[in-house]
C-alpha cells in the first residue's frame, strides 16, 4: 500500500503533466467545485437546523424544554397556538430567502454567530442579524473541517450553563489541561450530572487515561460520574484500568466477577468463574467465589447425570416426581434440597449426595437439618424425618434432638401436611409447655392438649377445650374420663 | 373516622393544570409533529411495524439507545429506509447522544425532548416517576436527575408563585436547591409579583431516613402498596381480590370515596369500617322496600347509580383486605412486626438476629431477608463483624453467590455495613481527606463517607422521641401522634424532622440532631421571604422527597396536617417502599 502511494507521489512530481489539486487558485474547476461543496454543506446545515428549529420551538416561539414556554402555553388560549407556529414557519422560510450564498466554507462560520445574551437561539434570522461573535457551532456529527475557523470564546461557566440547557456547544477549544480542569470544576460546581458526564466524555476523548485518572482521583464527584458512565456504556476494560489505577482492588475484582451474570452457557460460566478465583477479593469473599465455582461445577455434573436418569425412566423417584427445572445456577440451599429430595441415600463419595454437599460447603448443622427435613417431609418419608433427630449416646440409648428447636420442626411438618400422629410425636418434644400447648391447639393435636392440661392440673383449660372438640368423639370421651377422675388434684 | 380537616385548613392548589399541560405537550409531540398513530411498549425485541417512520418515547438511558441503534442498524442492513425520532423524557443526556454517534446512527435519528416531570397522582401528590433516581444518586452518586428536580421546582414556582420559606436537608437537597435558585435567577422576572400560593417548601434526601422506608407498612394504602404494588396511582387487583376470574386495574386516589376514607387508617380499623359501611349500604338498598312507584322512580334515577358504584368499590376493598389478611397470616406477619419493633426500640437484638437468620435459612423471600438485615444494620450502627459474616454467608448460600454484588452495593449506599473499630476508620479518613481538593465533595471523600457515616439511629431516636412511651394500649382508632402509622411503635424520622423544623421555622435548636444525622453542613433554609404572603399560603407545605417516599410517610404527614391545620403537598421522585429500595440495590433481578 505504502509503496504504491509513494510511487504515485513520485509519478506526479516527476511527471510533466500538472497534477490537479484543489489549491490551484486560478483553476476554475476547483472554484466551481469548492462553491458547490459549500452550497451543499450549506444546505445540509440549513436543512438540518431548520429541522431542529421547527421541532425545538413551540407555538409561541419559545424553545421547547424551557419551562417558561409551558407556562405561557397554558396561560394563553390554546387557539392561538397554531397561528404562532404558522408565523414562525413563515419567518423561518423568510430567513432562508435572505441567506447569502457563501462562496466558500469560510463564510459559513457566520451562521454560528449568535447572540451573546444567554437567550435562546430562536431562528436563523436571529443568528444572522446579531453581530457579536458567539459561536453556536454544533459539536457533533459534522466534518470538523467546516468549522476550522470559528471563534469560540465562551467562558467555562458560560459553556457549562449552555450545556445544562441542552444546547450544542463545542468543547474543542478547551485544549490545555488547565482549561479542561477548569471546565470540569465548573460543571461539578453546578451539580448537573448530565453536564459533568458531558465534560467527562470530552476529557476521556482528549486526555490520556493516566492523566485523566490522576486528575479524577482527587475529584471524587467527577470520578463517581465517570465510573457510573463506564458501567453504563459497558466499557469494562477502561473501568478495570481505572480501578487498578485507584488501587481499589475489591471493586476491581467485583467488577470482573459481575461479568459472569451475562454468560448463559453453564460451561463457559464455570470457566469464567475459575478466572475470578485468584482476584483480589477480601478473604471471606474469596471463599465465596471459590464456593460459587465449585457449586456450579457440581451442578453441571449432577444435571447431566440426572437428566440422563430422568429420560431413561428407570429411576422411581424421577418417575414419581419429575424435575420441574434444571438445578444449574441454583443457590446452594436449593441444591441441597434437591439432593436431599433425589439423592438422599447416596453414599458420601458421590457428588450429588447431601452429606457430600454438607462437607464440601461447610453447611451448618442447623441449615442442613432444616433443608433435609423440608425435603423428606415433602416426600412424606417419615422414617427419614425420625432418623434426622435421633441420636444415640454411648450407652445405646436413643434421644431426640433438634438443632432448630422442635417447634420449628412441627411447623415445617404441618406445612407439608404431616399426619396428626407424626405431628403429635414432635409437638410432645417441644420443651416449653406454653409453646407446646399453643402448637398442639393450633394443629389440633388433641391428645397432646388433653394430656398437657392433665399434667398441669388445669381443669378450667381442659373444660374450655372440651367445647372445641367434636361432640361424641374419642377426644371428648377422654376429656370426660379425666375430668371425672378422682386421682387428680386440680389446681382450679 | 376518615379525613376531616380543620375548617381553617387551606385549599389545595389545582394540579389538574399540570395534567393538562403534560397531555397537551405529548399529544402535540406525537400527533401534530410526528403523526404517530400507534403506540408500542419499548421492549427488547424487534419492531414488526411496516410504518415509514418510527418514533420512540424513552427515558434517557444507554440501554434504550442500544436498543434503538440495533433496530436502525438492522434496518440499514436490510436496505430499509425509515425516519426515526427519539423523544427523550424528561430530557436528553449527552451520554445518550454519544452512544447514538458511536453506533453510527447519529443523524439517522432525530431527537426531541418532552420536559415532563410532574405527574399528579392525586390531589396532594406529585410524582416524577423516576424510580431510577434512587439507585443513580444514592448508590452510584450520579447527579443526572438534579437538573430535572430543579426544573420541576422551577415549574412549580412559576405556576404557583414563589416559595416564601424553604428548608432542606441532605446533600442532594442542597444541590437541587442551589441549581434551582440559579435557574430562577437566570429566568428572572417570571415569578416576580406573583403571590405565593404555597408558603413552605421542604426538601429531604432519602438517606436522611432509611429506617422509615425499610419498615413494613400497616396503614391501608401502604399495605396495599407493599402487597400488590401500586403503579402510577393504580393497582392490579388479581382474581383473589375481585372474586371473579379476571384481574382489575383500579385507580387509587381521592376520587374513590371508599378508598379515600380508609387509605390513611391503620389496617386494624379498616375491617370494622368497611363492614359498617356495608351495613349502611344495605340499609340504603333496603329503603326501596315499601316505596311507591314515584319514590322508586326517584330512587332508581338518582341514588341507585351511586349506591352501585359504592357497592362495587366496597366489595373491591373488602376483597383486598381479605387477600392481605390471608397473605399476612401465612407469612406470620405478627412475628415479623414484633421483630421490627424490637429492632426499632433496640431490645433483644440477639433474638432479632436469629429471627433474621432463620428467615434466610428457610429461603423466605430474598428481599424480605435483605430488608431486615438492613434494618438491623442501620438501627445498630452496623452489624458486629461476626454477625455480618455469618448472615452474609448464609444469605449467599440461600439465595445465590452472585448476591455478593448486592452486599457490596448495600455497603456503598450505607444500608448494610459492618461495624469497624473507630480508630482505624478515622486514620483512613484523615489520610484520604488530605488528598481531596474537590470543594463540592466536602471534607471527606464519599467513597469513605458511607463507611464513616454512622447512622446513630438510637441517639437520634432518643433525641427526637421517635419511640413513644406507651402507657397501656395505644388506641389506633384515635391516633394521638404520627406513630400510629407504625402501630404506635415509631414516629417516622423523616416526618418528625419536618414537624420540628416547621414548628421552629428554622433548624435552630436541632444542631445536635443534624450532627447525629451527619448533616451539619447539609441543612439549609432559604426562600423569598415574602411579607405579602397570604396567611392561607403559610399553612400549605410542599414536601419534596429526593429518592422516594412511602405511603406511610404521606399518611403520617396528612395526620400532622390535620392536627395542626396545615395541608401538605407531596412531590417525590417516585413512590417507594422497602421492597423497591432493596430491589434497586440488588444486582440480580428477581
Amino acid at each position: 500500500m505504502n509503496r504504491t502511494k509513494v510511487d504515485e507521489e513520485e509519478y506526479w512530481n516527476s511527471s510533466k503533466f500538472k497534477a490537479f489539486t484543489f489549491d490551484d487558485e486560478d483553476d476554475e474547476l476547483s472554484q466551481l467545485k469548492e462553491s458547490k461543496r459549500a452550497v451543499n454543506s450549506l444546505r445540509d446545515f440549513v436543512d438540518d437546523d431548520d429541522d431542529d428549529d421547527l421541532e425545538r420551538v413551540s407555538w409561541t416561539g419559545e424553545p421547547v424544554g424551557s419551562i417558561s414556554w409551558s407556562i405561557k402555553e397554558t396561560a394563553g388560549s390554546s387557539g392561538s397556538n397554531h397561528e404562532g407556529r404558522e408565523q414562525l414557519k413563515s419567518r423561518n422560510s423568510f430567513s432562508y430567502a435572505q441567506l447569502p450564498k457563501p462562496p466558500s466554507t469560510y463564510s459559513l462560520s457566520s451562521f454560528f454567530k449568535g447572540r451573546t445574551r444567554l437567550g435562546s437561539f430562536q431562528s436563523l434570522s436571529d443568528a444572522l442579524t446579531d453581530t457579536p461573535a458567539k459561536s453556536y457551532a454544533p459539536e457533533l456529527g459534522r466534518p470538523k473541517g467546516e468549522f476550522r475557523d470559528y471563534s469560540n470564546d465562551w467562558s467555562p461557566s458560560d459553556t457549562v450553563r449552555r450545556l445544562r440547557k441542552g444546547k450544542v456547544c463545542s468543547l474543542e477549544r478547551f485544549r490545555s489541561l488547565q482549561d479542561k480542569l477548569l471546565l470540569l470544576e465548573e460543571a461539578v460546581s453546578m451539580h448537573d450530572g448530565n453536564v459533568i458526564t458531558a465534560v467527562l466524555i470530552f476529557l476521556k476523548r482528549t486526555l490520556s487515561k493516566e492523566v485523566l485518572f490522576r486528575e479524577l482521583e482527587v475529584r471524587q464527584v467527577a470520578l463517581r460520574h465517570l465510573i457510573h458512565f463506564l458501567k453504563e456504556i459497558g466499557d469494562q476494560k477502561l473501568l478495570l484500568d481505572l480501578f487498578r489505577f485507584l488501587d481499589r482492588t475489591e471493586e476491581l475484582a467485583l467488577s470482573h466477577y459481575r461479568e459472569h451474570l451475562s454468560i448463559q452457557d453453564p460451561e463457559k460460566r464455570k470457566e469464567f468463574l475459575k478466572t475470578c478465583i485468584g482476584l483480589p477479593f477480601s478473604v471471606e469473599d474469596a471463599a465465596h467465589i471459590q464456593d460459587h465455582y465449585t457449586l456450579l461445577e457440581r451442578q453441571i455434573i449432577i444435571e447431566a447425570n440426572d437428566r440422563h436418569l430422568e429420560s431413561a425412566g428407570q429411576t422411581e423417584i424421577f418417575r414419581k416426581h419429575p424435575r420441574k427445572a434444571s438445578i444449574l445456577n441454583m443457590p446452594l440451599v436449593t441444591t441441597l434440597f434437591y439432593s436431599c429430595f433425589y439423592h438422599y441415600t447416596e453414599p458420601e463419595g458421590t457428588f450429588s449426595s447431601p452429606v457430600n454437599l454438607k462437607k464440601t460447603f461447610k453447611i451448618p448443622d442447623k441449615q442442613y437439618v432444616l433443608t433435609a427435613l423440608a425435603a423428606r417431609a415433602k416426600l412424606r418419608a417419615w422414617h427419614d424425618v425420625d432418623a434426622l433427630f435421633t441420636t444415640k449416646n454411648w450407652l445405646g440409648y436413643t434421644k431426640k434432638r433438634a438443632p432448630i428447636g422442635f417447634h420449628r420442626v412441627v411447623e415445617i411438618l404441618y406445612k407439608n401436611n404431616a399426619p396428626v400422629q407424626i405431628l403429635q410425636e414432635y409437638v410432645n418434644l417441644v420443651e416449653d409447655v406454653d409453646t407446646k400447648l399453643n402448637l398442639a391447639t393450633k394443629f389440633k393435636c388433641h391428645d397432646v392438649v388433653i394430656d398437657t392440661c392433665r399434667d398441669l392440673k388445669d381443669r378450667q383449660q381442659l373444660l374450655a377445650y372440651r367445647s372445641k372438640v367434636d361432640k361424641g368423639s374419642a377426644e371428648e370421651e377422654k376429656i370426660d374420663a379425666i375430668l371425672s377422675s378422682t386421682q387428680i388434684r386440680w389446681k382450679n | 373516622m376518615a379525613f376531616h380537616h380543620r375548617p381553617d385548613a387551606p385549599e389545595l392548589p389545582d394540579f389538574s393544570m399540570l395534567k393538562r399541560l403534560a397531555r397537551d405537550q405529548l399529544i402535540y409531540l406525537l400527533e401534530q409533529q410526528h403523526e404517530v398513530d400507534k403506540l408500542y411498549k419499548v421492549e427488547n425485541k424487534p419492531v414488526l411495524s411496516s410504518s415509514e417512520q418510527l418514533c420512540f418515547l424513552v427515558r434517557p438511558r444507554i440501554k434504550n439507545m442500544r436498543y434503538i441503534a440495533n433496530l436502525v442498524n438492522a434496518d440499514k442492513l436490510a436496505g430499509r429506509t425509515r425516519k426515526y425520532k427519539v423523544i427523550f423524557s424528561p430530557q436528553k443526556f449527552y451520554a445518550c447522544e454519544m452512544v447514538l454517534e458511536e453506533e453510527g446512527i447519529y443523524g439517522d435519528v432525530s431527537c426531541d425532548e418532552w420536559a415532563f416531570s410532574l405527574l399528579p397522582l392525586d390531589v396532594d401528590l406529585l410524582s416524577m416517576e423516576l424510580p431510577e433516581f434512587f439507585r443513580d444518586y444514592f448508590l452510584e452518586g450520579d447527579q443526572r436527575w438534579i437538573n430535572t428536580v430543579a426544573q420541576a421546582l422551577h415549574l412549580l414556582s412559576t405556576l404557583y408563585g414563589p416559595f416564601p420559606n424553604c428548608y432542606g436537608i441532605g446533600r442532594c437537597a442542597k444541590m437541587s436547591h442551589e441549581l434551582w435558585r440559579n435557574l430562577e435567577e437566570e429566568e428572572d422576572g417570571e415569578t416576580k409579583g406573583r403571590k405565593p400560593e404555597i408558603g413552605h417548601i421542604f426538601l429531604l434526601d432519602r438517606d436522611v431516613d432509611f429506617v422509615t422506608a425499610l419498615c413494613s407498612q400497616v396503614v391501608y394504602e401502604g399495605l396495599v402498596d407493599d402487597t400488590f404494588r401500586i403503579k402510577c396511582g393504580s393497582v392490579d387487583f388479581g382474581p383473589e381480590v375481585t372474586s371473579s376470574d379476571r384481574s382489575l386495574k383500579v385507580l387509587l386516589n381521592a376520587d374513590d370515596k371508599v378508598f379515600h376514607e380508609i387509605r390513611n387508617e391503620h389496617f386494624s380499623n379498616v375491617f370494622g369500617f368497611l363492614s359498617q359501611k356495608a351495613r349502611n349500604l344495605q340499609a340504603q338498598y333496603d329503603r326501596r322496600r315499601g316505596m311507591d312507584i314515584k319514590q322508586m322512580k326517584n330512587f332508581v334515577s338518582q341514588e341507585l347509580k351511586g349506591l352501585k358504584q359504592e357497592h362495587r368499590l366496597l366489595s373491591l376493598h373488602i376483597g383486598a383486605c381479605e387477600s392481605i389478611m390471608k397473605k399476612k397470616t401465612k407469612q406470620n406477619f405478627q412475628e415479623l412486626i414484633k421483630t421490627e419493633h424490637a429492632l426499632l426500640e433496640g431490645f433483644s437484638i440477639r433474638d432479632s438476629t436469629s429471627y433474621i437468620e432463620e428467615h434466610i435459612d428457610r429461603q423466605v423471600s430474598p428481599i424480605e431477608s435483605l430488608r431486615l438485615m438492613c434494618l438491623l444494620s442501620i438501627t445498630e450502627n452496623g452489624l458486629i463483624p461476626k454477625d455480618y459474616r455469618s448472615l452474609k454467608t448464609q444469605y449467599l448460600q440461600s439465595y445465590g453467590s452472585e448476591h455478593l454484588l448486592t452486599f457490596s452495593n448495600l455497603r456503598r449506599a450505607g444500608l448494610l455495613t459492618e461495624q469497624a473499630p473507630g480508630d482505624t476508620l478515622t486514620a483512613v479518613e484523615s489520610k484520604v481527606s488530605k488528598l481531596v481538593t474537590d470543594k463540592a465533595a466536602g471534607k471527606i471523600t464519599d467513597a469513605f463517607s458511607s463507611l464513616a457515616k454512622r447512622s446513630n439511629f438510637r441517639a437520634i431516636s432518643k433525641k427526637l422521641n421517635l419511640i413513644p412511651r406507651v402507657d397501656g394500649e395505644y388506641d389506633l382508632k384515635v391516633p394521638r401522634d404520627m406513630a400510629y402509622v407504625f402501630s404506635g411503635a415509631y414516629v417516622p424520622l423523616s416526618c418528625r424532622v419536618i414537624e420540628q423544623v416547621l414548628e421552629r421555622r428554622s433548624w435552630q435548636g436541632l444542631e445536635e440532631v443534624l450532627r447525629l444525622l451527619n448533616c451539619s453542613e447539609l441543612a439549609f433554609t432559604g426562600g423569598t421571604k415574602d411579607d405579602k404572603a397570604p396567611s392561607e399560603s403559610l399553612r400549605l407545605i410542599l414536601v419534596v422527597f429526593l429518592g422516594g417516599c412511602t405511603f406511610s410517610e404521606i399518611s403520617a404527614l396528612r395526620f400532622l396536617g390535620r392536627e395542626k391545620g396545615f395541608r401538605f403537598i407531596f412531590l417525590t421522585t417516585a413512590i417507594t417502599n422497602s421492597a423497591r429500595l432493596m430491589e434497586a440495590m440488588s444486582e440480580v433481578k428477581a
